[in-house]
């Protein structure tokens, strides 16, 4: 065995594994959503699963973005045969319920599914903080360039996405997104310059 | 019931690989109860065979039972989708793929270890460690990051189903498993070369001639699945090609490149003891090349079609591809004084010639689809900007090597070995050379004016006839000499000596395959129409006419499709059924072409847009010349390869 001839071979492997290893570090699937920054695709979708109270809402009611000016609202598409859905879920409600106090409204579109399967999905998860609602042939997935479930969009007061998210959503992530609008928002509604009395 | 029974056999199949791949190589390098600890490694092969066929047998089984509490079965499993497809979900997603793979390799590891029991030396011994290290780094994966056993709770009612383009064709049974046996076949070569290393057989041909049997099957499954996946993307995708230079499909065709390249070179090293340093590195090049090729498809790190899921798999298998890669490094490079070949070149005229230039051009195809198929990584780390590597690259970059190929394929065969002689290759070539240039011909007749399938026609011509007069030459030999019939004299001939005459039945199966290839790509022809019921389109020598725009629900999704009467002189001939289907998983629809095949070439029909009301229906008609030869010639090539590597009855 010549070991010395052995050692520099080895070094041969380590530009490939470099950039192999870097490109670990790459997602090439990230598509650059044009969404972000700009105003929101209109919705009206039908409740059809009415969440708990406070958030509760009437099972039929259509649900529109126009009238939720000021609100940040949180849009998660999920459906009953995603996996991944279910990882994400009860950190959706969890967020929900915390948030209650604030102006922010949470929504669940149910994607490419039926109502029933959406409601015994529900119940299964031990149930859902906020108002679930359809989207029949899938036109607001659509609007949103949807590329799988689940994904989340949050939308800020003036009706603007201002963060997309791929996958299941980290509680962590969501809250630390909706507090800093919810911050900005209150920033730029408070005075500015001196306050006279 | 099912899960523990699967995931119980998983863990102890890692407990054994960790014996007969650590434990007993060690042992038997320290020399204590040798014996012992030789069939310690070969039961651990046998032990790892029967758990994973367990795990694999009770995952499917779960997949037939809808039994959604295991996770894998609750993300590719559904209660509409056939049978069938359930059960063959089980290569349609990342974790079940990597059981099977699992499967595969335990399957080989016994088969080698089976059929080498009687071999004495410690070849086959480290050979099956090696081969039970590799599977130790499967069965981590399946207790980790790629467990397809998780409990889901609470459990689903019904499941998403498989990924909708692997349940609409028959064929996704047929191509995986075949690409996987001809992938995970490469590991064996690969154990073999690490073995002879590891027990200081290297000088001994033992090894090589054992490999070249094990790579000859691997690459027939490869090819076999290379061109079945061919077919699949031709049948399915609704484009009407069949290769797209798609990083998976590059990652298939790479190590296909290598070990073509090494089955060539392991003639030259077993006829005149050279290239044995070249060999043992293309052995371990094509396993490694697997590895990436997997990789690739499996870590997310290239966009793709094929791509499966991303998770830490990646990571787990970079580090698997370090340590191979390293090990390999280290091993070839510290043993290469006794890789000193004994022979050397006598004549520039020769088949050793024209092997090494075979070489030299595989090699150069390989590395070109390999940058090709990194650039937009080696891009995007250098400069920072996201490019894509297309079509025009690769055909420009491989086609003038591809062609040149097809002409060494002619010339081979008529070269003798140590020295050939100018004026008989002359007079040899003579058939050939007139076949070429009826065929170039033909083509510019034909209205090409492409020099590459002007020459591609040529050479394929010139090869054919040259590998076909082979057989000629040789059984009017026999004729002459045994006063048989020529049908005999034939029979025997190739009997005599399956070797050489399944490498030249191989030779025309890939000559084959290029007339179809160069036929469909030179002359194919299009064209696209909207269309009421009993309107035509009229391609070439084809006229379609619409006859109605259908609709049908299925249990898993619902079919809409065009009835299109092929006519000619007012009568129809044929009747093809283009169809368009809706998965509820899936936001665009899955085409489904229709083909009407003939020795001639394929009518090719796609559903591109209809009316609702079924008022009128775009459909698409292709003209693809030859299209079926390159099927034929995928089943050639393999029936050439058998008829090389079948075990040799011993006559007595």
């Amino acid at each position: 065995m010549n070991w010395r001839r052995a050692a520099w071979a080895s070094l041969a492997a380590a530009p490939v594994v470099t950039l192999l290893a870097w490109g670990m570090t790459r997602d090439p699937n990230e598509i650059h959503s044009p969404l972000p920054g700009r105003e929101a695709p209109a919705f009206a979708l039908r409740v059809f699963a009415p969440g708990e109270p406070p958030l509760a809402r009437t099972v039929g009611d259509t649900l529109t973005l126009g009238r939720m000016r000021g609100k940040i609202v949180v849009l998660n598409f999920w459906a009953s045969w995603c996996l991944e859905c279910r990882v994400e879920h009860r950190d959706l409600s969890t967020v929900a319920r915390q948030m209650t106090d604030k102006p922010v409204q949470f929504i669940g579109v149910l994607y490419n599914d039926v109502a029933s399967a959406g409601l015994d999905w529900i119940q299964g998860m031990s149930g859902q903080a906020y108002p679930g609602v359809l989207d029949p042939g899938a036109r607001t997935a659509i609007d949103y360039g949807l590329y799988g479930v689940p994904e989340t969009f949050v939308i800020d007061g003036k009706g603007r996405v201002a963060y997309k998210h791929t996958g299941a959503i980290p509680a962590e992530l969501l809250t630390l997104k909706i507090d800093s609008l919810l911050a900005a928002g209150s920033a730029a509604s408070a005075p500015t310059g001196p306050v006279v009395p | 019931m099912t899960r523990l029974l699967a995931v119980d056999a998983l863990w102890f199949g890692l407990i054994v690989s960790v014996v007969g791949g650590i434990v007993a190589p060690i042992m038997i390098a320290r020399g204590k109860r040798l014996g012992q600890w030789v069939t310690i490694a070969q039961a651990a092969v046998y032990a790892n065979f029967a758990v994973v066929t367990v795990a694999t047998l009770a995952m499917m089984w779960a997949l037939a039972r809808h039994d959604f509490s295991i996770s894998y079965v609750a993300q590719v499993g559904s209660r509409a989708t056939p049978l069938f497809y359930t059960i063959i979900s089980l290569w349609g997603a990342l974790e079940g793929s990597i059981l099977f793979w699992a499967w595969v390799l335990a399957l080989y590891s016994a088969a080698v270890v089976y059929t080498n029991r009687n071999r004495p030396g410690l070849l086959v011994p480290y050979a099956s460690a090696v081969l039970l290290l590799i599977a130790l780094f499967f069965h981590i994966l399946l207790v980790g990051p790629a467990n397809p056993l998780h409990l889901v709770s609470p459990i689903p009612l019904d499941g998403p189903g498989p990924n909708p383009l692997l349940q609409n064709h028959i064929l996704m049974a047929v191509h995986p498993p075949l690409l996987y046996l001809g992938y995970v076949g490469m590991s064996v070569p690969f154990a073999f070369a690490a073995g002879a290393m590891l027990a200081g057989e290297v000088a001994s041909d033992d090894w090589i001639r054992l490999t070249r049997r094990w790579t000859m099957l691997a690459w027939a499954l490869l090819t076999a699945a290379v061109i079945a996946g061919m077919w699949w993307s031709y049948e399915v995708l609704g484009w009407g090609g069949y290769w797209a230079w798609d990083p998976v499909e590059n990652a298939s065709f790479i190590p296909w490149l290598t070990a073509t390249a090494f089955l060539h070179s392991v003639i030259v090293q077993e006829r005149r003891q050279m290239l044995k340093l070249w060999n043992v590195n293309l052995v371990v090049g094509t396993f490694v090349l697997t590895l990436l090729g997997t990789f690739l498809t499996r870590s997310g790190i290239i966009s793709s079609v094929h791509a499966f899921t991303q998770g830490t798999i990646g990571f787990y298998f970079l580090t698997f591809i370090a340590v191979v890669l390293i090990g390999s490094l280290v091993m070839v490079a510290g043993n290469s004084e006794k890789f000193r070949s004994q022979g050397q070149l006598d004549a520039a005229l020769s088949r050793e010639t024209i092997f090494l230039l075979n070489n030299l051009l595989l090699t150069v195809l390989c590395f070109t689809v390999l940058i090709g198929t990194l650039f937009p990584l080696i891009a995007e780390a250098v400069r920072g900007v996201k490019v894509s590597v297309g079509e025009p690259f690769f055909n420009r970059m491989t086609l003038p090597v591809m062609v040149s190929l097809l002409f060494l394929m002619g010339i081979g065969p008529a070269l003798p070995w140590k020295h050939g002689n100018m004026n008989d290759l002359k007079k040899k070539m003579i058939p050939g050379a007139i076949v070429a240039m009826i065929l170039a011909s033909i083509v510019i007749a034909f209205g090409s004016r492409s020099l590459y399938a002007v020459l591609a026609f040529a050479f394929a011509g010139f090869a054919a006839t040259m590998n076909v007069q082979e057989f000629v030459i040789g059984a009017r030999a026999r004729q002459s000499a045994h006063r048989e019939s020529f049908g005999t004299a034939l029979v025997r001939l190739v009997k005599g000596n399956r070797r050489r005459y399944g490498g030249y039945v191989a030779h025309i199966g890939i000559i084959v395959s290029a007339f179809g290839i160069a036929a469909s790509s030179a002359f194919r022809s299009e064209g696209e129409a909207t269309l009421k019921p009993g309107e035509t389109l009229t391609v070439g020598t084809v006229t379609a006419r619409l006859k109605e725009v259908w609709g049908r629900e299925e249990p898993q999704r619902s079919v809409i499709g065009a009835t299109v009467e092929l006519v000619r002189d007012g009568t129809v001939y044929a009747t093809l059924s283009p169809r368009m289907n809706f998965y509820p998983t899936s936001q665009t629809p899955i085409p489904t072409p229709d083909v009407r095949s003939t020795p001639f070439g394929d009518t090719y029909m796609n559903l591109m847009a209809f009316q609702p009301d079924g008022s009128n229906a775009t459909v698409k008609v292709i003209l693809e010349p030859l299209v079926p030869w390159i099927w034929i010639g995928g089943g050639i090539i393999c029936l050439g390869a058998l008829l090389s590597a079948w075990p040799m009855k011993r006559v007595a």
